[in-house]
């Protein structure tokens, strides 16, 4: 395999002025204030995101009204340089209990300087989602997300 | 060259995505269950392919089309603008001053009379 793209891969980086130990903590410990609100599983608003710091922990949100969502396994946290978990949310944005169906996001922190340090994410395996998708029934016809997406511009076109 | 709307814009072409949607099929196992010929559904696949919805899979002497570069797709630009954004507001949270360090807080300790 020589691709120059991995198509089954997102990756992502950014460099901040912070040290490496401090990096990490903000990371895993503020996860919940800055992930996008917008992409919220739960019915209500989230109260707090808490990472469980070991391994075969999860990564919880919980609602205002005190339900949970554990949306990720922790699998791997070796502070301050490597933090990894399981995405187990289907591509409709719910939690997949399937661990055969879900994808894998790999941080790793690596010091600049004594002030600098460079964060990078590898989301991974997309493709297990993809099995995910085929499996749908309803798929386009009564499906949601992507495919009803699709089907939408579809109905444009030839309306 | 269609693109994946364009594509999708034919109802035997919607029909046959709908179906790969549901399971991976071959071309003869399209054809044997919609009224349309086995040189007319590979010209379809061929679009849908053309247009990034189907991909193939060689199995043997069969080829086995299924949905899924498209999905993938829209996921990783779905996750692209959400890794990019998580790391913005990271970048915000974590160089703000550390609130659990003392060394920045602007407290004059007064000292006793």
């Amino acid at each position: 395999m020589t691709q120059t793209t991995q198509p089954t891969t997102v990756n992502a980086t950014i460099e901040v002025n912070a040290p490496l130990q401090r990096a990490f903590e903000v990371f895993t410990r503020d996860f919940g204030a800055f992930k996008p609100p917008d992409h919220n599983l739960l019915a209500v608003p989230i109260a707090e995101t808490v990472v469980e710091t070991h391994v075969g922990g999860h990564i919880i949100d919980r609602g205002t009204d005190g339900s949970e969502c554990r949306w990720a396994r922790v699998l791997a946290y070796e502070p301050p340089d490597r933090f990894v978990f399981s995405w187990d949310i289907s591509p409709h944005w719910q939690v997949d209990t399937d661990e055969d169906k879900t994808s894998e996001v790999e941080v790793t922190f690596t010091a600049l300087a004594e002030d600098r340090t460079r964060v990078d994410i590898e989301h991974r395996h997309l493709d297990h989602h993809g099995d995910g998708w085929t499996g749908v029934r309803d798929g386009v016809s009564a499906g949601e997300g992507w495919p009803l997406y699709l089907n939408r511009y579809a109905e444009l076109l030839t309306s | 060259m269609l693109d994946g709307w364009a594509a999708l814009g034919d109802p035997t072409r919607r029909t046959i995505f709908a179906r790969l949607a549901t399971a991976p099929s071959a071309v003869g196992e399209l054809a044997n269950t919609l009224p349309v010929s086995r040189p007319a559904v590979s010209q379809h696949l061929k679009i849908l392919k053309t247009a990034g919805l189907v991909i193939d899979d060689r199995a043997g002497s069969r080829r086995i089309y299924r949905v899924n570069q498209a999905g993938l797709r829209q996921m990783r630009d779905e996750l692209d603008t959400f890794w990019n954004d998580t790391l913005t507001a990271y970048k915000r949270a974590v160089e703000q001053p550390d609130p659990t360090s003392n060394e920045h807080t602007n407290h004059v300790h007064q000292l006793p009379g």
